[in-house]
């Protein structure tokens, strides 16, 4: 898998590496720290004692120098040198802890004959390993200077130390300089030591900190997955899953907590239901008892109907109100049961291929009898717009709206189009009478409410027409919009996507008058 | 010739409003009340189309479909007062062959119950083979050979519909207005729903079906090769 993938989705990842990554920084910070404080520590003890030791070795130089120049003063130039070299190299005892070199000071040459003074040494140490500027230094302040600086040796290994030097007067010469040259080999080596034993460590204490930090949230995060992976299951609509509750921590509460809220979510999910299954078998119910009867009724007017030719007038005069009314009430019966499957959720759609164009036209040619009757001329416009959808309920809506706008067209003319795009399909009605007045905007898909009480009613619809319709249009993730036009009269659109539960983010035809747009 | 209505029924007044309807087209009509003396009635009355009730006391009009259709093949309506969907399936699963939804026109089921009595005869001998099955039209029997296969009037006529021209594909709508005589679009789940109880019959295996098959967006076809 990706890495920045493993990154974002797991946290224990997260916080093993960062644990990693912060621990390792700190360690490298006090590892430094600790390295550098024993070493430095380790140099200074060192150095003060190698001075103090220089400081020694140049008295007795002193000494043997006053002592041969009193007690033997015959002792050639190049024997005395050696004399105050061997002597010094005596105290640095075996094995030496430094080596002597006897170096001629300012013009190296002697004051009286101009020869060069002679120069001795241990004989194991290059003149090199004296640094220039510790020679300079010497030269001009005249007393006791040291420097640290890589000791080079006659056989060709060197090695860093501490080079201290003295102005060493001998009278009968002239002005040398006696340097002592300590290696600082024990101390290389400890320090080495002491930084390979830090970086071993610290290695080791990152590696047990990670661990550590893989163990605890682990400990942490594997719940938390136990307590996801039961939500999901939870969310499929497994409602019995429950977490095992361990121990009293606080993740053995979370638990807890989650297994009464996943116990009370199933309650009222159960309660729900049966509400929900007892609202529909109310509703089938009273289907079925409200039904039988009004069989009988409508058969029985029917006959009454069939006979008024036969009755008095005033008889048959009401045979054919009772059969008129009926169809009405029938309507409103099956208005009332649609509205109540949909509130029970018991709706369901009976999605099919269809074309929203042909289904208009359907509806448009079924409706002329009631346009002509209207004296309204209805004009369909569009191409085959193919949709997925339930089409008893997108023919419902659509001759809702079409007999909505005949019925308030005031004798104009009724424009339809549907069109389509990529996402869905959509189909406007616009009439040219009163459009939507009052409050009517805001409620034109309330049930019951009607538009205007004064107008006459050429359909008789129901008042539940709209309602209804925008529970279709929901039940398909559609849109049915409400306005008014700029130059009067009402326009009604309907917007479906391709295929119920597809999305919408635009609708294929564009209303009149945006801004009073009303989303049902 | 009279035709006869059986209509089971447990609502009275909806029973005598059937009777006077029924009547004044000029047929005879005989009632039973409830469900577990339906098929009794049902063999003393021998009426050419039974009306039915779904809901009934004693036995599920379900059930009462499902008995008749053991020894007869006479048209039946259902008379349901839910539109719902598993309903109908269900009672045409056990055989109805067409149903009528409650609040019904009287007109609308005048018109049914003649549609199911007017069913083409045929008089001329004719007959037909459909892959391996013999169609005798004027004796209304199908065979494989020479076994006859018990169909309803309405599942012989359907196969017979679509055996008349072989290779020509139906449309739901098609054999709807062909078999069931609708005038107007009807539910094309009565066609789904039959051709189904056909198959079940002729076909040796209903789910992989040989003679009688789909034709994918269109409707059905027979296949006689």
């Amino acid at each position: 898998m990706n890495p920045l993938k493993i990154w974002r989705r797991s946290l224990q990842t997260r916080v093993v590496v960062t644990t990693t990554i912060a621990s390792t920084l700190a360690v490298v910070v006090f590892g430094f720290l600790l390295v550098q404080v024993i070493s430095s520590g380790v140099i200074d003890s060192k150095t003060r004692l190698s001075v103090s030791e220089a400081a020694i070795a140049r008295d007795e130089a002193v000494r043997v120098v006053a002592a041969a120049d009193t007690l033997s003063a015959s002792l050639s130039e190049e024997a005395l040198v050696d004399t105050v070299v061997s002597a010094v190299a005596l105290r640095a005892g075996e094995p030496s802890v430094y080596d002597v070199l006897l170096l001629g000071a300012g013009a190296a040459t002697n004051a009286e004959n101009g020869a060069r003074v002679p120069e001795r040494g241990t004989n194991l140490v290059t003149e090199a390993s004296v640094p220039t500027q510790l020679r300079e230094a010497l030269k001009e302040s005249n007393r006791q200077a040291w420097q640290f600086s890589e000791i080079e040796f006659l056989d060709g290994v060197s090695q860093p130390g501490l080079v201290v030097g003295a102005p060493l007067e001998i009278p009968s010469i002239g002005r040398y300089d006696l340097y002592l040259l300590f290696p600082f080999t024990q101390e290389a080596e400890t320090i080495t030591l002491v930084r390979n034993a830090t970086v071993g460590a610290g290695a080791l204490l990152v590696g047990v900190l990670t661990l550590i930090a893989a163990f605890v949230t682990r400990q942490v995060v594997s719940p938390v997955r136990r307590v996801a992976s039961v939500a999901r299951e939870l969310q499929r609509g497994n409602l019995a899953q429950r977490l095992r509750v361990q121990g009293e921590d606080d993740l053995a509460s979370l638990a807890v907590s989650f297994n009464e809220m996943a116990t009370d979510i199933e309650a009222q999910i159960r309660r729900l239901e049966e509400m929900s299954s007892l609202q529909q078998r109310f509703v089938s119910d009273v289907s079925h008892e409200l039904r039988t009867p009004l069989t009988t009724v409508r058969m029985a007017a029917d006959v009454l109907f069939q006979e008024r030719s036969s009755l008095p007038p005033e008889a048959a005069r009401s045979a054919e109100l009772l059969a008129a009314q009926l169809d009405r009430f029938e309507d409103l019966l099956v208005n009332l049961l649609e509205i109540s499957k949909v509130d029970s959720g018991a709706a369901t759609l009976d999605s099919v291929d269809m074309d929203l164009l042909e289904v208009t036209e359907s509806v448009v040619d079924s409706l002329q009898a009631l346009a002509k009757r209207a004296n309204v001329t209805l004009q369909l416009e569009g191409g085959p717009c193919p949709v997925t959808a339930d089409r008893r309920r997108v023919e419902r809506i659509v001759r809702n709206l079409v007999s909505n706008a005949i019925d308030h067209g005031d004798g104009r003319p009724v424009e339809i189009t549907v069109a389509c795009d990529s996402e869905g399909v959509a189909l406007m009605v616009r009439d040219h009478g009163p459009g939507l007045v009052g409050d009517a905007p805001d409620r034109v898909f309330d049930r019951f409410w009607r538009g205007d009480p004064s107008r006459a009613r050429t359909t008789g619809g129901t008042g539940l027409g709209l309602a209804i319709a925008r529970e279709d249009a929901r039940l398909h993730d559609g849109w049915l919009h409400a306005a008014n036009a700029p130059d009067g009269g009402a326009c009604f659109r309907l917007s479906l996507p391709n295929t119920p539960g597809g999305r919408l983010s635009r609708s294929a035809v564009s209303m009149p008058n945006a801004q009073e747009l009303v989303r049902a | 010739m009279v035709n006869r209505v059986l209509v089971i029924d447990d609502d009275r007044a909806l029973s005598e409003m059937l009777g006077i309807v029924l009547r004044a087209e000029g047929f005879d009509v005989d009632f039973c009340e409830r469900g577990d003396t339906a098929f009794a009635a049902f063999r003393s009355s021998e009426p050419n189309v039974v009306l039915l009730d779904l809901m009934l006391p004693g036995r599920d009009g379900v059930e009462v479909c499902r008995q008749i259709r053991t020894e007869s093949g006479v048209p039946i309506v259902m008379l349901t007062a839910k539109g719902d969907t598993v309903d109908v399936v269900t009672g045409l699963e056990a055989g109805a062959d067409d149903y009528v939804v409650k609040p019904f026109k009287p007109k609308e089921l005048i018109a049914r119950l003649k549609a199911c009595l007017r069913r083409p005869v045929t008089t001329q001998n004719e007959a037909l083979r459909v892959g391996d099955l013999a169609i005798d039209a004027s004796a209304h029997t199908v065979t494989r050979d020479g076994v006859l296969i018990s169909l309803t009037p309405l599942e012989f006529d359907l196969l017979l519909a679509m055996a008349r021209q072989p290779w020509q594909a139906f449309s739901r709508e098609k054999l709807l207005s062909d078999v069931w005589g609708y005038q107007h679009p009807g539910d094309a789940r009565l066609v789904s729903v039959h051709v189904q109880r056909l198959r079940a019959k002729i076909e040796k295996d209903p789910n992989d079906p040989q003679i009688v098959v789909t034709v994918r967006g269109v409707g059905y076809k027979v296949n006689s090769g």
